[in-house]
């Protein structure tokens, strides 16, 4: 079963995301922040990461960047999925290394649509 | 039994749902042929009311029951990129195609609101780009105006353009408008000659075509209505043609006039029968 570690400091958004990835056969753990996220990184490498733009302590692209330096024995796949829906925003996550990108509000098949795309479904 | 009755925020809530994943609308008066659309799949959930269905819609334990809803509501549901595997097969059929020396002919017959051509014109210019390849002649056509009309100008909602369009590709052929909307860039859309037709009734497009995509469109169509449609498909293919129809669908039953192809599942090329003569 493919895993993905859920960062976004939305109680709400997480519980969605969980309920929707769950569905789609996903094992699901959750972070509330760049920090939180980087540890559960480090604990055991998830396939995908699912991962908001503006959170407190620790951003979604200075995560990236921490990621990057944490030179993890796999790397995962990395999907953002914010708010921050401008092109200028996007073409910086896809410099920074993410492979796919969601402009939310997403709905399941938003969801399901870019899991496949990145080959977790 | 189910009740035809439907609230007004049930309503708000199907026509939000709708608009989000369409971007068409549901007018007031309309109201009534929503109730119709909807009763076939509220008797088959069991559901009475469309307050209960749009409940369970928002519920979301039913994963699949927000897409029939749109569905029923729309038969225009389409995406980028659609079973992808197909878009490999055309590739090579339209290979062979320039190593004959000619230029390939592409009809997405059905177009909906233009994903399936404009996933066909970023494959192609991509490749031309790459390889050098001549971009193939790629013909749209839907009975539909409204979404002809949405095809030609490229443009979708948020939902829409992420369905199944992966994001390097839409950072490339497509423009961020304000109110989330999001516009094929015109090089790409002026690949494509789009087109209002009726299957069952209109003549093809001029000249014999390479690929015709006809998918998830013949299983609206009645008995007779569906074997004129596959006359005119097979009139207007060459020889070597392959028709491509949705996954769910088949040739088997509904016409003589193609088989099976080897390329796999969902992919014909005409039978002996298959060069009609011209319908009177």
């Amino acid at each position: 079963m493919k895993t993905c570690l859920v960062v976004d400091d939305s109680k709400v958004i997480r519980k969605v995301a969980r309920h929707i990835l769950e569905t789609l056969d996903l094992q699901v753990r959750e972070a509330g922040d760049g920090r939180e996220a980087l540890e559960a990184c480090l604990e055991a490498v998830p396939d995908v990461i699912l991962l908001d733009w503006n959170m407190p302590v620790m951003s979604g692209m200075d995560f990236l960047r921490a990621l990057r330096d944490a030179n993890l024995p796999r790397r995962p796949r990395i999907v953002f999925c914010t708010t921050e829906n401008g092109m200028a925003h996007i073409r910086a996550a896809i410099d920074a290394g993410a492979d796919e990108y969601i402009m939310k509000p997403f709905d399941r098949d938003t969801l399901e649509s870019k899991l496949q795309l990145v080959g977790m479904i | 039994m189910v009740q035809s009755a439907s609230s007004g925020q049930s309503l708000a809530v199907l026509s939000a749902l709708l608009e989000a994943r369409t971007g068409q609308q549901i007018a007031s008066h309309r109201s009534t042929r929503v109730d119709t659309v909807l009763l076939p799949l509220m008797r088959e959930r069991r559901i009475e009311t469309l307050d209960q269905l749009v409940y369970a819609v928002l519920d979301g334990r039913d994963p699949h029951l927000a897409g029939r809803v749109i569905d029923a509501l729309v038969n225009g549901e389409t995406s980028f990129f659609r079973d992808r595997h197909v878009f490999d097969n055309i590739v090579e059929v339209v290979t062979e195609v320039e190593r004959a020396g000619r230029r390939a002919r592409i009809w997405s017959a059905g177009c909906s609101t233009g994903q399936e051509p404009l996933s066909l014109a970023m494959i192609f210019a991509e490749r031309q780009e790459t390889h050098g390849t001549p971009m193939p002649e790629i013909v749209a056509t839907d009975v539909s105006e409204a979404a002809i009309a949405r095809a030609r100008s490229g443009s979708y909602t948020q939902f829409e353009v992420q369905r199944g369009l992966p994001i390097r590709q839409m950072v490339r052929w497509f423009e961020g408008r304000p109110g989330n909307e999001w516009v094929a860039r015109p090089e790409l859309l002026r690949h494509i000659a789009f087109r209002q037709m009726n299957l069952t009734i209109d003549p093809a497009p001029g000249g014999s075509f390479d690929v015709v995509l006809c998918r998830n469109v013949m299983l609206y169509f009645a008995p007779e209505p569906k074997k004129r449609a596959f006359h005119t498909i097979a009139g207007a293919m060459r020889p070597t043609g392959l028709l491509i129809l949705g996954a769910g669908e088949t040739v088997m039953g509904q016409t003589d006039l193609f088989q099976l192809a080897s390329a796999g599942r969902g992919m014909y090329q005409k039978s002996d029968m298959g060069d009609p003569a011209p319908r009177a």
